[in-house]
């Protein structure tokens, strides 16, 4: 495969099969490659429409700075395609979010602003509303609301699902922004009206709970509950445990957040086969595990892992 | 037939301390019903006027009972039910 840069490789990624994990030949699970894009994560493909769409709107010209809340992944592609596209970037993020997250932004050029842990990423897109606010010439992006988003999942992820898998039944993703579940939702339902659409959020411990506060629940402005079938919440320990199943059976090195989508895939599979129905369930590899190394969610017994990871955002 | 409750902290006072507790039904009401006549005072915590409570979030092996049925959610022998706060991630 040849390209003219690296932002036109964003995408295309590999569709590959889970034998070992798959519960029947007639209830298979399908994992979504999307590490494999540029900056290693799935956000490449909504930075770059947002980047572009922004561009065709007027509101981005060379040498304006760009604005974001984000625990990372977004804020690492945005910063890709911002260095090569001639803009500035300044992140809002979490500050109990991964060291290596914070390296690699500012390897890319981008400013970090950090917001209080306790508020997570709610607290960061308090801050960063209200630093656009201070500084009407910045230009936010804003993930949790921009189309851009959705579309670029509409547009690219969803058909290369069902080009590679015209028989799929089910698609599972992480809820964060909710865009690859809308985008990918939308289109695939269009397709065939009959496809399951499920999302796997993280539960985090109580303690992250304790500190907030139930006026802070956010709901992103991108999210419609009509797109999803059902929703899962799955535990640290959940989210763990299958992201070292995925290594250690097929061979997989995958975040924290692709534990709990496969966690969930392998819920709907469960029921598929107790239900004695056909499946093919596609779930997304959101990013690989090289960013969650210090964490300590590879190393030692699962207890102490996720004892580790007590108070960390890990999607 | 039994099921596996998991009980948050804040509602821990009405299972002495318990963390899971074990209880019974072929529905998700049943089931509440079942853990009321021995922890009373739990059924009203989580549910008003015939539904859910707005801010608690009940998933069926960690799947959210309102999209699956809500309180006639069945129930199987071996199941896990888990009773959260609904804050983060607004699910509602």
């Amino acid at each position: 495969m040849r390209f003219e840069s690296l932002i036109d490789s964003v995408g295309r990624t590999p569709l590959v099969g889970l034998p070992r994990l798959s519960p029947s030949e007639d209830v298979r699970v399908w994992a979504k490659l999307e590490d494999r894009n540029p900056t290693g994560s799935i956000k490449d493909r909504p930075a770059l429409w947002m980047i572009e769409q922004a561009e065709k709107d007027g509101l981005l010209r060379p040498g304006c700075t760009i604005l974001e809340p984000t625990s990372g992944n977004t804020g690492i592609s945005l910063a890709m395609s911002a260095k090569l596209k001639g803009y500035k970037l300044i992140c809002v993020m979490p500050e109990n979010t991964s060291e290596e997250r914070r390296q690699l932004l500012r390897m890319w050029g981008a400013e970090i602003i950090s917001s209080p842990a306790a508020g997570g990423s709610n607290e960061a897109v308090r801050v960063a509303k209200g630093l656009a606010a201070e500084n009407p010439s910045w230009v936010m992006l804003y993930q949790y609301g921009n189309p851009a988003n959705w579309r670029s999942h509409y547009e690219t992820t969803g058909p290369e699902i069902l080009a590679d898998l015209p028989t799929v039944t089910h698609f599972v993703a992480g809820l964060g922004t909710t865009g690859t579940l809308m985008g990918v939702g939308r289109f695939l339902r269009e397709q065939l009206p009959d496809v399951k659409i499920v999302a796997a959020e993280p539960r985090y411990g109580e303690l992250v709970y304790g500190l907030r506060n139930v006026d802070e629940g956010f709901i992103p402005e991108l999210y419609d509950p009509e797109v999803l079938t059902t929703r899962f919440s799955v535990s640290s320990g959940d989210a763990l445990r299958r992201t070292r199943e995925l290594l250690a059976a097929e061979g997989i090195f995958a975040g924290v957040s692709t534990g709990a989508a496969l966690h969930a895939a392998l819920g709907m599979a469960a029921k598929a086969v107790k239900a004695g129905e056909r499946a093919d369930i596609v779930f997304v590899v959101a990013d690989g595990g090289w960013k969650y190394l210090s964490t300590g969610a590879y190393e030692g017994t699962l207890d102490e892992a996720e004892e580790r990871l007590e108070g960390q955002l890990w999607a | 037939m039994a099921i596996e409750v998991r009980i948050p902290t804040i509602l821990r006072p009405y299972t002495d301390g318990a963390k899971a507790v074990d209880a019974q039904g072929a529905t998700l009401q049943e089931l509440i019903g079942d853990l009321e006549s021995r922890h009373p005072g739990l059924q009203a915590r989580l549910v008003d006027q015939g539904a859910l409570r707005r801010f608690v979030n009940v998933y069926l092996n960690d799947e959210d009972v309102r999209f699956l049925g809500g309180l006639e959610t069945p129930l199987s022998d071996g199941d896990t039910v888990t009773v959260l706060p609904a804050v983060a991630g607004g699910s509602r």
